[in-house]
């Protein structure tokens, strides 16, 4: 915008080539075409950020605070998000708040699919981030970005409200930076959805598929890649087991030596 | 539609106490055969006797064990133990174990569903943890795991895929800076293992888990509805979380509707069983995560009944101040959430979110975190009340929350289109009620007066002066004005709590970050908000349960959906299902 051409004072013009400069100078708004565009980009962006609306989707404990998050204490319309959208056809964001299961994986991805670009996702809280304290359990999925890509992560267990409207105003740094040169959504072609994961023995990724099967056809192959880690029994017998060595070696190393004569 | 009258409750004079030894003589007596063996931990019931005794149980008046609380399995190395937890409506007192003994190759029981209509879900879930067969059980599927998941989990050979050791602490993570991330140790880097014969390129997943809103038994003929399966869930705002209703309907009215559970199965046993006793106190919180404070009750009752101690007075009046706290802000919420079923959008719910903050911020002060609070120990509580603590509880139960309680009552109780909505809506009979064996506010909403502080006084709750309130007609309205005058008894135990507590010590002994708990088992409960929660522990005398099982009341509550349901319209259905105050957290762990 700060290009614009200052106001002249007016000129006498002697030929008509010269007045047509002069009025084109005058009339038209000359800039460059990424000047436009940043333009355009302030203004989209600060469309976007003061209205995020986010699907009303909770999955576990983390969804209250988020409930809370959206009351009157902490009153989430701040931030011209207090739309919580049951379809997520509506949604702008998908607040993942809670434990991601493999069962419910599946329609997680589906639901993200649904949503309309441009789309954002948030993991609330350590189970979405990374399993949290159900991890080692045999039904959970450690973080939703095992299949979804997260813009943001809320740390906490739950994250309190307070921590919750800090992602969200990351989130809303991020929308600021974005641009529409490069966005994913106005890309040509067409964008394919996830696939999504399906239950079988256990779940798995279709993408995968090939990968599993090399792998379960050749279990050298998988114990390849599995890290040995030696706990601390292991550990504690593996030195006694040094120890006696050595010292089943001293008394045979000084043996062969004949002791000294004394001398006199 | 004729409104029930309650039924007055048989007066049934307590012949028999709730003794192991004279009930065995009693089996005895009827089937001389019946009984293996007796000991303090339970009786052992012949497999093949099993439907007979507990019939008998149930029918015979001078016993009268009417209600199943409990059903479990353990997993012992030379077989598996079917735990079934008995006890008397009209007696009260703590419930009685039953015990059958199942061998391990062929594992297989009479179903109990036939008598106790309470067993249908918990042993669909013995079913697909444990492996256990129940013959006769009419729909014996997975529930919480999905159909084709290879594998028992709860069973002790069952190592997951993310599996270090048998036991926490684990030796792998060790001080000097051993510890690798799970994924790494894991050949496949992620939380998943696949028997070697998958073909994932071709796999195809069972029927049933597929999504299918499909029409079923067409008949395209003259102008008449046909039934369509609809699926509501498991992402749907008015499922109060991640449950799944596969809903059969009949143009809008419903033919019949089946909860599918697991999509928040978070194993909370089995990382039970790895953890130690206390350890797994923060887990409890995230069981049902309104109600924190009354989970660590329940537990710290069921591991104290093990370790025999006992604790002292002033940390009983802040447990009881806690718990009732907790009741009172659970309570408050859902007449806001029920209200949210019925369509008035959030507004009814933010009064009760408001208070729920007041009560929140006083956790935060005493445990450090406003809804995992993590708070209770094993003969003790955490941490003594900062000061002016009371003086701020003092303030919020004589003056805000009555006030608050009463006029929520005046806007919501006398909504014409409420009562509309809710009167014979949903209707539960007592006796359904009882042999379903849902507990809490749906349980005494069918007219039972029947709460596990008064039948088998905890805790402290002897020595408060409070009613019991009960409903009339068990539908949505009863339940709904359960949570209202609960909320007022709350209100009056926590006022004469506050008046009485006296100072001293918080914890016997010293704190520990391991306890040593005593070889045996127990069954320690304690009234939730949402109803009886069970904490069943076997101990083996080393620092982790052997196992460790939840009695969830809103898991069990939901097996009377369908009763519930059936008739109704589909909009219905969604405020039937707010009645239950479902937290999925409990419901599948
Ligand atoms: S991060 Fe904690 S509070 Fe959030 S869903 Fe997981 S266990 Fe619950």
């Amino acid at each position: 915008m700060a290009e614009l051409t200052k106001p002249e004072p007016i000129v006498l013009v002697n030929s008509e080539e010269e007045w047509l400069e002069e009025q084109v100078r005058r009339s038209v708004w000359v800039t460059s075409w990424d000047k436009v565009i940043d333009l355009v980009d302030k203004l989209y962006n600060w469309g976007r950020r003061n209205s995020v609306w986010p699907m009303g989707f909770g999955l576990a404990c983390c969804a209250i605070e988020m409930i809370c998050t959206s009351a009157s204490r902490f009153d989430i319309s701040r931030f011209g998000m207090e739309l919580f959208r049951a379809s997520p056809r509506q949604a702008d964001l998908m607040i993942v708040a809670g434990t991601v299961t493999k069962k419910m994986v599946p329609s997680i991805v589906r639901l993200y699919n649904q949503m309309a670009e441009p789309k954002y996702v948030l993991a609330m809280g350590a189970c979405a981030t990374a399993g949290g304290p159900f991890k080692e359990g045999y039904n959970v999925v450690s973080g939703v970005d095992k299949f979804l890509p997260v813009d943001v992560y809320v740390p906490g267990c739950p994250p309190t409200p307070q921590a919750l409207l800090y992602g969200l105003m990351q989130l809303q740094a991020k929308i600021d930076h974005q641009s529409i040169r490069d966005v994913r959504w106005y890309k040509s072609g067409e964008a394919d959805g996830i696939p999504e994961p399906v239950l079988g023995p256990d779940i798995f990724d279709p993408r995968r598929a090939e990968e599993i099967n090399d792998l379960t056809a050749h279990p050298e192959k998988l114990q390849a890649r599995a890290l040995k880690i030696q706990t601390k029994l292991e550990h504690k017998a593996e030195k006694l087991a040094e120890e006696k060595k050595e010292a089943a070696s001293k008394p045979a190393a000084a043996a062969p030596k004949p002791p000294e004569p004394p001398k006199t | 539609m004729a409104v029930t009258e309650p039924v007055a409750p048989a007066v049934v004079k307590p012949t028999t106490t709730n003794d192991p030894q004279s009930i065995a003589d009693q089996i005895k007596a009827k089937y001389p055969d019946a009984v293996e063996s007796l000991s303090a931990q339970g009786i052992v019931i012949r497999r093949d006797r099993l439907p007979d005794v507990a019939r008998f149980l149930r029918d015979s008046p001078a016993l009268s064990f009417d209600y199943l609380n409990n059903l479990t399995s353990v997993d012992y190395p030379d077989r598996f133990e079917v735990v079934y937890h008995l006890s008397s409506i009209s007696r009260g007192g703590a419930p009685i174990a039953l015990k059958v003994n199942v061998n391990r190759e062929n594992p297989t029981v009479s179903s109990l569903v036939p008598v106790y209509r309470g067993a249908d879900f918990q042993e669909r879930e013995v079913y697909d943890m444990m492996g256990i067969r129940f013959a006769g059980h009419p729909n014996l599927r997975r529930i919480l795991m999905w159909e084709g998941f290879e594998g028992y989990p709860l069973r002790k050979n069952y190592h997951e895929p993310y599996y270090e050791e048998e036991h926490k602490p684990f030796g792998t993570r060790w001080d000097q800076g051993h510890h690798v991330i799970a994924e790494d140790r894991n050949p496949w880097h992620d939380n998943v293992q696949y028997p070697p014969d998958l073909d994932a390129t071709t796999y195809k997943p069972p029927r049933d888990e597929i999504r299918t809103a499909g029409i079923e038994n067409v008949s395209v003929t003259k102008l008449r509805t046909d039934k369509i399966v609809l699926n509501i869930g498991p992402q749907h705002p008015s499922t109060h979380g991640v449950l799944r209703l596969k809903t059969t309907i009949d143009g809008e009215t419903i033919v019949a509707v089946e909860p599918v559970l697991g999509y928040l199965h978070r194993n909370h046993e089995k990382i039970g069983e790895r953890n130690t006793f206390l350890q797994n106190m923060p887990y409890t919180d995230r069981l049902d995560y309104f109600t924190s404070m009354a989970n660590n009750h329940a537990y710290a009752i069921a591991v104290e009944k093990l370790m025999g101690v006992k604790v002292p007075e002033r940390a009983e009046y802040i447990r009881v101040i806690m718990v009732e706290l907790t009741r009172v802000i659970a309570h408050m919420s859902l007449l806001g959430f029920l209200y949210n079923d019925l369509g008035a959008f959030y507004t009814p719910l933010l009064y009760g979110l408001e208070e729920r903050e007041l009560v929140l911020d006083l956790f935060e002060s005493v445990a450090g975190s406003r809804m995992m609070c993590n708070y209770m120990r094993f003969g003790g509580v955490a941490r003594d009340l900062p000061e002016g603590w009371l003086d701020r509880c003092q303030y919020l139960v004589d003056e805000r929350l009555p006030r608050v309680l009463d006029e929520m009552g005046n806007y919501l109780i006398g909504n014409e289109v409420f009562r509309a909505r809710t009167k014979n809506v949903g209707i539960l009979p007592r006796d359904l009620a009882i042999n379903y064996s849902t507990a809490g506010p749906v349980l005494r909403g069918s007219g039972v007066k029947y709460d596990v502080r008064r039948a088998e006084p905890y805790s402290i709750y002897d020595r408060f002066d409070f009613d019991i309130p009960v409903g009339t007609n068990g539908d949505v309205y009863d339940r709904f004005m359960m949570r209202f005058w609960e909320t007022q008894q709350s209100l009056r135990i926590l006022k004469q709590a506050l008046k009485q507590i006296p100072a001293g010590e918080i914890m016997t002994g010293k704190k520990n970050y391991q306890v040593r708990v005593p070889k045996g088992e127990a069954y320690g409960r304690g009234e939730n908000p949402k109803g009886e929660l069970g904490f069943y522990l076997v101990s083996d005398g080393s620092p982790n349960p052997y196992r460790y099982h939840v009695r969830a009341p809103s898991f069990i509550n939901l097996g009377t959906l369908n009763e519930m349901a059936v008739g109704h319209k589909i909009a219905d259905l969604i405020v039937i299902l707010g009645s239950y105050d479902v937290v999925m957290g409990e419901v599948d762990r």
